[in-house]
């Protein structure tokens, strides 16, 4: 695929989206390789380089857990899961209202981001004429958006989404929209690239057994390139759970000691949660916002691994 | 075409209808007439006036050197060239007297009927089964599918061989296996004719032996058109052989295909009418 352009290097991406794109690829190409992954080292110096940058990558996260878990132990019972926020009453306030929220935001991020994800990224890899001004604007632009500052998206998501046309108030469904525009662009290019992995020979066999296009893609394209969608999907989601900054233009900074609703009612999510305590003096919340790392921790790894359950189970499927 | 070997189906046919003599066919049996095809890619003319009748249960190959256009004129016979933006056709192109780029013409119904094989092997990331089966489930065949899949794969001489494992992913065949298992795949939706775009040019000496037996034995019920880099390839199994070749514009840059010679392929081979032709047979040019 030396012939395809480079999309990590065209435009500079956040780090993120480089990942996601680069894992969306790496996945799907990995379908159409006999799985030789013998790769010769060009030299101890080189590796060694290497095993640098990984170890400062590995110890700073090893860090960050290790400090949450021991600032955050006194506090980890279930009382942290069940309990309601509280700055009256530290000893026993918990986070269950923000991990309702949490999960009803990234919910709507879901289910926003997968189908308008994935039809711009088909649309754009197989029906758009790449030679068509408008698309290469369109392509240009997605790459740009990718590298936005989340915060920008938090003004516009205020503007147009709590006030302006739509008008939803400060709710949980605005945190969504918000945060489903912040991560669209990254699903966007990694659903394309795992879609452009997916060889064209592919597409032109089912072509020339008398399927449409329409067909093609979506009896061969799409299941061929979606372990490599997901992938891009995780990344995007566990981008959009840790999100605290967009957030917190669109309302998600209350005190919520009631479940939130999706419509109605002010909503906090994890991320902001811990903002909220971490921000005030008393010992007891800072212990508590420790704690908040650890539950965050845990939710992002049980809906990353529904998420890769579900791709290996895509990637079984013949 | 008087070197040709008329096919015994082609007695002169005549249809009547109530009111009328539709069709009176004395002529050979052509599956393919092309007259003064030009096929361009925007601007630029890829192929330039061929005309040649291609004949029906009859291997017809088409050779030349690289850029000749053979493969581009290929994939306008089932209308693939579609799919690339700025490709045109003029001229006609008829399929049994029906003009293929007639404005009520579906290519994905023209598909169907014309089947083709790709130069490198393009299962589908799926099981063996599922890859037969995937051109009868599009055209709506959602029962039990076994027989068009066993049937598809005997055709493909690949059903000893796979029959015990259906149910495995196609990856794990031999390219050989799963260029004839592509071939299977093309046949399970009953076309009339069969492209195939070097078939066997990813493939080892014994893989290319087997398809091209196959293509003999596939003659019988089908129209084979092929496009080999390979002269022996074409010296073994074709009927009739066009060699094209490529007239380069130093001026403009621009590279155009011709046909030069189409003929029978004993004639090509042992005493061609045009000079380069001889010389590209015998290994001077190309």
């Amino acid at each position: 695929m030396a012939d395809e352009p480079d999309y990590s290097s065209r435009v500079a991406l956040p780090p993120r989206t480089r990942v996601a794109v680069g894992g969306a690829r790496e996945v799907t190409e990995s379908l159409f390789t006999s799985g030789d992954r013998k790769k010769k080292i060009q030299g101890t110096i080189f590796l060694g380089l290497l095993l640098f940058g990984l170890s400062i990558a590995l110890i700073s996260i090893a860090a960050m857990i290790t400090w949450a878990f021991v600032a955050g132990g006194p506090r980890l019972n279930t009382n942290l899961f069940t309990n309601v926020p509280s700055v009256v009453t530290p000893e026993n306030a918990g986070y269950r209202t923000a991990i309702l929220g949490t999960l009803y935001v990234i919910g709507g991020v879901i289910v926003l981001i997968v189908p308008l994800g994935v039809g711009a990224a088909i649309y754009l890899e197989q029906f758009a004429n790449p030679a068509n001004k408008f698309n290469r604007f369109v392509d240009l632009n997605i790459q740009n958006l990718a590298g936005v500052p989340s915060i920008v998206f938090g003004i516009l998501g205020l503007a147009f989404i709590v006030r302006g046309p739509l008008s939803l108030g400060f709710v949980a469904a605005a945190g969504s929209l918000t945060l489903a525009l912040l991560v669209l662009p990254t699903v966007i290019l990694a659903s394309r690239e795992a879609i452009r992995a997916v060889p064209s020979s592919i597409r032109d066999g089912s072509l020339a057994l008398g399927a449409t296009v329409w067909q093609a893609v979506w009896r061969q394209v799409l299941p061929a390139a979606l372990p490599g969608i997901l992938t891009g999907v995780i990344l995007a989601v566990s981008r959009a759970i840790g999100e605290a900054a967009p957030l917190l233009l669109v309302g998600a900074v209350t005190f919520v000691t009631f479940n939130p609703s999706f419509f109605e009612g002010g909503y906090s999510t994890l991320p902001t949660m811990i903002y909220s305590y971490a921000k005030r003096p008393q010992e007891e919340l800072q212990v508590l916002a420790a704690a908040g790392v650890v539950v965050m921790l845990v939710l992002l790894i049980m809906i990353n691994s529904v998420a890769i359950y579900l791709r290996n189970r895509f990637e079984r499927t013949w | 075409m008087s070197e040709t070997t008329t096919p015994s189906t082609a007695l002169p046919e005549i249809s009547v209808s109530a009111d009328k003599v539709t069709s009176v066919d004395t002529e050979p049996k052509n599956t393919f007439e092309l007259r003064n095809v030009n096929v361009f890619y925007g601007d630029m003319l890829a192929v330039k006036d061929v005309s040649m009748a291609i004949p029906h249960n009859q291997i017809t190959a088409f050779i030349g050197p690289s850029g000749c256009g053979k493969s581009t004129l290929l994939r306008s016979l089932n209308r693939m060239n579609d799919l690339i933006p700025g490709a045109r056709v003029e001229g006609d192109v008829l399929y049994h007297g029906m003009n293929m780029y007639g404005p009520k013409v579906d290519p994905v119904q023209v598909r169907t009927v014309i089947g083709m094989v790709f130069q490198k092997p393009n299962p589908f990331p799926k099981s063996i089964y599922d890859n037969v089966a995937f051109g009868p489930r599009l055209q709506g065949r959602n029962g039990n599918l076994d027989d068009v899949v066993e049937e598809a794969l005997r055709g493909a001489a690949l059903w000893d061989e796979v029959k015990d494992r259906l149910k495995d992913n196609a990856y794990g065949m031999s390219g050989g296996q799963q260029q004839r298992l592509c071939i299977a795949r093309a046949i399970a939706v009953q076309p009339d004719v069969i492209l195939m775009d070097e078939p066997c040019s990813a493939l080892d000496p014994v893989s290319t032996g087997r398809i091209e037996d196959l293509m003999v034995e596939l003659k019988k019920t089908y129209t084979i058109v092929i496009v080999t880099h390979n002269m022996q390839q074409a010296a073994r199994v074709a009927d009739r052989t066009a060699f094209f070749t490529v007239l380069a514009n130093d001026e403009t840059g621009s590279r155009t295909g011709v046909l030069v010679e189409y003929a029978a392929t004993t004639k090509i081979f042992s005493k061609p009418d045009d000079e380069r032709t001889e010389n590209y047979v015998s290994g001077r040019f190309g």
